[in-house]
């Protein structure tokens, strides 16, 4: 009933390729603006900035990163995390040699080092495929976080081996640093994360995510049909890349303050993986799906049992959440393998039609 | 010129001024090798016969030498809780088939690939809450296995040979050795390779898939078990072991992923290739702790050569 689609009639081609065929979906997507835009941020507690929505949003952008890869070009990496400490490393390099210049752009600048690391890393995939490929991203994985660790460079031969975020202010306001709002920076990563998923609908809807789909679904193939697997394989590392760089330094700059090393290491790699894999991989919305399961599960776990009255030791329920996460991704693999945003499209589809069945 | 120097010549001069030096290197790194090659034969059993890309490896091995030692504290006797392991890893099989595989037969690679860090996570907290996450002592003479060691005087220099060490590489040897017997020899391992090969044939000839799974996933939760024993009495039973998964990858890649050949040999390759870069180049030049990623760079060099990695099946591709 709420998605009736009687009496919108499509008239041209370009009506139908339209980004939102029903005017439903349009309303949905602007109520969910408005929420993340305005209701949120008037009703969230520094608390709720701090464990949700900002680590929601910005978990969503480097799955959504990922998902460029891994989901559009049929890549599959295991070294995200690397990435993003690519990212935070640059953005952190950027700032403390050029302190004049302004936090988001550094930010958004810093992901162009990890597109070109991940430019590099992605030559071997030129040869290498399916599993070997993403034995192969463990390299960079590992090396990358070696590297983090030894190149005294990198984090200003500070003794701690650790970054610390300075304070940096842009019209007046701290944008990051201790002395930052909460509610600032989530407006910051809003701010990215929106403009860097639009550009990422739109690049994937055109020519060039045409071609990284034909890679993905068969790469001899799509070499027969005249599209450049180097280009095709290797633009897909770069904007990839590019955009879990720039999740990376938010990641840093934005939520934690200050980053070691092993902070890049492979369970966050894996983190951003499920995010992916769980939100439905080829998909757009997919990520935010899961990145608000994933973040939102232990959040939720740790305040069930205070909520309950049963007062559960701290370390059990680590162990348990880790637990119970790996159970729903089982879970959630068998109930649909196609994840999260295959679940909201067959609801979708359901209640355009309903209430006939068919 | 310096560089050069250091880069080309001195680690060989330091090699043959201390040969004994050098065989102590390589023994010790052979002796990872053979335990890196026995994960690896774990993954290429579970990856010939399914083509599932078991990521929980690493966490069965750290689980089966969780199990042995929690129940050896338990007052079990320690044979016995050896088949009482057995009998864990088993259940364990049957329970990984019925739950997790058996929904999911015929999803792609992926998905299958994600559903095994899935188990490896559950297994994670599990054996936390069970077993406690702080460091164990493998009940390594308890099992009879000997404890002292071995000292060789060749180039009138010193070469230790730790008896567990040695032990290791025989039980490996045997493991091997049976594993191909019973791949080659026997009906049901037959009846695996037949599943390698191809899924649909071997069903219509009448081999059941679950039965063969659980099996397979049974082997391999033995050669966790003989994993986490040998490389348990070396650095003790904590989760910390999970990172030796992480170098039984490589291991994979150079070898190949279908070839039990490639992960012995790919295993040794490795095990002793990082430990002389390590000695020779990596804590000189590099700040050393370059055994973290020098097997995976190495894979990664001669994978450019060699996709199928050294002994796998040759990629053939059609449209």
């Amino acid at each position: 009933m709420l998605y009736r689609t009687a009496g919108q009639f499509k008239t041209s081609y370009r009506a139908d390729q339209a980004l939102f065929p029903i005017r439903q979906d349009a309303f949905l997507l602007g109520l969910i603006l408005v929420c993340a835009w305005v209701v949120f941020p008037l009703t969230a507690s520094e608390f709720t900035f701090q464990t949700i929505l900002t680590p929601i949003l910005i978990y969503s952008l480097a799955a959504l990163g990922l998902n460029i890869l891994t989901g559009f070009a049929g890549q599959l990496s295991l070294g995200t995390g690397a990435f993003m400490g690519v990212g935070a490393y640059a953005c952190y390099k950027m700032i403390t040699l050029m302190p004049w210049m302004n936090p988001i752009i550094a930010i958004l600048l810093s992901g162009v080092f990890s597109a070109g690391v991940g430019v590099l890393f992605g030559i071997p995939s030129l040869r290498i495929k399916g599993f070997y490929l993403a034995i192969a991203t463990l390299a960079a994985q590992f090396f990358l976080v070696w590297l983090f660790e030894k190149w005294a460079w990198l984090y200003n031969y500070n003794a701690s081996g650790a970054i610390q975020v300075p304070n940096l202010d842009m019209f007046g306001f701290y944008v990051s640093g201790p002395q930052a709002s909460s509610m600032t920076q989530y407006y910051v990563v809003l701010t990215i994360v929106s403009l860097l998923t639009y550009l990422a609908i739109n690049l994937t809807r055109g020519n060039l995510g045409r071609t990284w789909k034909a890679t993905r679904d068969m790469d001899i193939a799509a070499e027969l049909i005249g599209i450049n697997l180097m280009k095709s394989k290797l633009t897909a590392f770069a904007v990839s890349s590019y955009i879990v760089g720039v999740a990376g330094a938010l990641f840093v700059f934005m939520w934690r303050g200050a980053a070691e090393p092993n902070l890049f290491d492979i369970p966050l790699s894996f983190r951003v993986l499920f995010i992916a894999i769980i939100g439905g991989l080829g998909s757009i919305m997919g990520n935010y799906l899961g990145a608000i399961l994933i973040v939102g599960l232990p959040v939720v776990l740790n305040t069930v049992p205070g909520w309950l009255g049963i007062h559960v030791e701290s370390a059990l329920l680590e162990h348990l959440n880790i637990m119970i996460v790996g159970s729903l991704i089982i879970f959630f693999l068998i109930i649909e393998p196609h994840g999260l945003n295959q679940l909201w499209r067959l609801i979708r589809e359901k209640l355009i039609i309903w209430p006939f069945p068919h | 010129m310096e560089l050069l120097n250091k880069i080309f010549v001195a680690p060989f001069a330091d090699m043959i001024a201390a040969p004994d030096f050098l065989m102590q290197v390589l023994w010790e790194g052979l002796v990872s090798g053979v335990l890196y090659s026995l994960i690896a034969l774990g993954f290429v059993l579970i990856f010939r016969s399914s083509r599932i890309f078991n990521f929980a490896q690493g966490i069965m091995v750290v689980f089966a030498a969780l199990t042995l030692v929690g129940l050896h504290e338990m007052g079990v006797p320690a044979w016995i809780s050896v088949a009482l392991t057995l009998g864990v890893m088993f259940l364990l099989a049957v329970t990984i088939e019925r739950v997790v595989l058996r929904p999911l037969v015929g999803q792609p690679d992926i998905i299958l690939f994600m559903a095994t860090i899935g188990i490896t996570l559950f297994l994670i907290g599990f054996g936390e809450i069970i077993f406690g996450g702080e460091n164990k002592v493998m009940i390594t003479s308890e099992l009879g296995i000997p404890t002292g060691d071995i000292v060789l005087e060749p180039f009138g220099g010193l070469l230790i040979l730790q008896h567990i060490d040695i032990t290791a590489v025989l039980v490996a040897a045997t493991l091997v050795v049976s594993l191909l017997l019973f791949l080659n020899k026997t009906r049901m391992g037959r009846a695996i390779r037949a599943l390698g090969d191809d899924h649909q044939a071997a069903l219509s000839v009448g081999i059941s898939l679950q039965t063969i799974w659980v099996l397979v996933w049974f082997i391999a939760g033995i050669i966790a078990l003989v994993t986490g024993i040998a490389w348990g009495s070396r650095a003790g039973v904590s989760f910390a072991l999970e990172v030796i998964a992480y170098k039984a990858l490589p291991v994979l890649m150079l070898g190949g992923l279908e070839s039990i050949t490639g992960a012995i040999i790919g295993g040794l390759m490795i095990g002793m290739l990082e430990k002389l870069f390590e000695i020779y180049w990596g804590a000189p030049l590099l700040g050393g702790n370059t055994e973290s990623w020098f097997a995976y760079v190495l894979a990664l060099v001669v994978l450019l050569f060699r996709p199928q990695g050294l002994f796998g099946e040759k990629i053939i591709e059609r449209v």
